[in-house]
């Protein structure tokens, strides 16, 4: 088909800013390879001379680094289980049934998307001090369970689905409750799959918030984690950093990787990320 | 975006028994969402408009209203503050050169990924996203050691080509433009990724008209790519602008907001008098941001609505 026009030199051009672009992660995970004498070499090298995994095992032997993956992995995935579950049921709600204050739920939640963050932190964390929940783990994840996105893309979804269905069901005599829940819930798996991974993925590198919830260790999250180590007594042992880089960045990566249909459909299709 | 109007439709006539059951549907369907969003959102949008208008301090943290009034004193003193308003400048750099660096990047890398390739799209769109998805905190680390000005990569391959690097981070000249690179980097991947889909909808055929008739590639990406991307670019420049104008984790992770306060942003300087303790301080900042974002997005939609 004629319908595409290739080019030699665009693939050259896109092969090296590929390779721009992707610099900082080659030299991450090659740097978390070398040792700390490697690593202070001036000019610096590109392939560890001696590759050892010596860094990784300062990293989890100093710090409970285990235990900051798995409370990261804890507030991500409870994040985004209740958006799944609260965003689909608000988004379908707001798709196809009439129900009294519609118009104001959906002006609040549309509302909030253009708020920065900034204007709802501060109460947020009077609120979370006030309740006794300082330095806890449902901190948190408590701010993020119902976020106005999800339900924006998950009406979005619905506004798609044929309304032919609820009146198929109604017809066949099933419960409102029902026809959401055994007709409509099971359609919204690819709208599911997107929102699932861009909430994780918000919830993964997600940092300002529990900076300033979490004061100790068994709050801690990888970002968090990483960054005290950065401007902590360690701040100058590369090999261990470069190496906390990786441990942060690589399972998301590797998610992305596994999920990016998903993800390139959600982001086109909603535009936010 | 367009389906907006398709709620308002007439609605069908329905038995009166219909209707009920599924209000109360819809309710029980709302009810847990709006609990949440209530308590953590909707509340502390109204806590801080009042917090603003306050002399609330951290010690005020446990009696929130046991407070006083003072007005617009602490929108005044903001703007008042040296520190602020060079914030605000920074703020609106990063965002006028950062903003369309940005849109450039990825209506470029779009562009090139649609029509001009044909194999390996996957990979090249999957490593020009990948830096979307990074923590900012790794990113930092790297990048830090990138920017490094006697060791670092960056001027390590600019002293091969006879340039001698400046200290990128440590220079008033060069930091805020370190920052806003970087920016640049990790964001261009989220517009690509919605020009794509954008460009789905640019017929072909007007292109291959276009070329018979001898215009060249330039002149069709002008004429008819740009026109028809018009509303995937007025959202893209939206969502870009309402992120760059709340730029703040950059110069937290990278710099601190220095070298003197050069990188420093309304936001983090919000968050500083957060931690000062000066909650009312802190909240008339964000809501005068969020004045900005509003009045910005309002103009952006003026100067690019269809005559």
């Amino acid at each position: 088909m004629a319908r595409t026009t290739s080019r030699w030199w665009l693939y050259a051009i896109l092969s090296v800013l590929l390779l721009l672009v992707m610099t900082p992660f080659i030299w991450m995970v090659l740097g978390s390879l070398k040792t700390q004498g490697e690593l202070l070499k001036v000019p610096p090298t590109w392939i560890p001379e001696n590759p050892t995994l010596d860094n990784f095992a300062r990293l989890f032997q100093r710090l409970p680094f285990g235990q900051f993956f798995r409370t990261s992995v804890i507030v991500a995935v409870v994040v985004t289980g209740a958006n799944l579950i609260f965003c689909s049921m608000l988004g379908y709600a707001l798709a196809h049934l009439r129900f009294p204050g519609k118009r104001i739920v959906f002006g609040a939640v549309l509302g909030t998307l253009m708020i920065p963050g900034l204007v709802t932190f501060i109460p947020q964390f009077v609120l979370v001090v006030n309740m006794g929940l300082a330095d806890t783990l449902p901190a948190l994840f408590l701010p993020f369970l119902a976020g106005p996105f999800g339900v924006f893309l998950m009406r979005q979804f619905f506004l798609g689905t044929p309304r032919d269905l609820l009146e198929a069901g109604r017809l066949d005599g099933a419960s409102e409750l029902g026809i959401f829940f055994r007709i409509f819930l099971p359609l919204a798996t690819p709208a599911m799959a997107t929102l699932g991974i861009l909430t994780f993925l918000g919830s993964w590198n997600n940092f300002l918030w529990p900076l300033v919830v979490s004061s100790s260790e068994k709050t801690y999250t990888l970002p968090v984690a990483l960054a005290l180590v950065s401007t902590g007594q360690n701040q100058t042992d590369y090999g261990l950093l470069l190496a906390g880089a990786c441990v942060v960045v690589l399972p998301i990566v590797l998610v992305f990787l596994f999920f990016q249909r998903y993800f390139i459909e959600g982001v086109a299709s909603t535009g936010i990320k | 975006m367009s389906t907006a109007a398709s709620v308002e439709r007439k609605p069908r006539p329905r038995s009166k028994i219909g209707n009920a059951s599924e209000a109360r549907a819809g309710l029980i369907l709302a009810v847990p969402f709006l609990l949440l969003f209530a308590l953590f959102t909707l509340w502390p949008v109204f806590q801080s408009m009042f917090m603003s208008f306050t002399d609330t301090r951290v010690t005020d943290i446990r009696t929130p209203f046991s407070v006083n009034f003072v007005g617009f004193q602490n929108y005044a003193k903001a703007l008042a503050d040296p520190v602020f308003r060079r914030a605000a400048l920074n703020t609106g750099v990063f965002v006028v050169v950062g903003v369309p660096l940005t849109i450039a990047a990825g209506l470029a890398a779009a562009v090139a990924l649609d029509k001009g390739i044909t194999r390996f799209r996957g990979v090249f769109r999957v490593g020009f996203y990948t830096p979307v998805i990074t923590s900012i905190v790794a990113v930092a680390v790297v990048w830090r050691f990138l920017l490094q000005p006697d060791s670092g990569l960056v001027n390590t391959v600019l002293g091969l080509v006879g340039i001698d690097g400046p200290n990128w981070l440590g220079d008033t000249r060069t930091s805020l433009l370190s920052l806003i690179i970087m920016a640049t980097w990790r964001n261009f991947g989220t517009g690509m990724i919605i020009f794509l889909a954008g460009l789905q909808s640019v017929p072909w055929n007007l292109h291959e008209a276009a070329s018979l008739d001898g215009a060249s590639s330039w002149q069709r990406f002008w004429n008819i790519t740009l026109p028809l991307l018009r509303p995937t670019l007025l959202f893209v420049l939206v969502t870009t602008t309402i992120g760059y104008l709340q730029f703040f984790e950059e110069p937290f992770v990278m710099t601190q907001g220095g070298p003197l306060n050069s990188t420093i942003s309304a936001s983090m300087y919000t968050y500083n008098q957060f931690g000062f303790g000066n909650y009312g301080v802190a909240g008339a900042m964000a809501y005068m941001t969020f004045l900005v974002i509003v009045v910005v997005t309002i103009i952006q939609f003026r100067l690019t609505r269809e005559k």
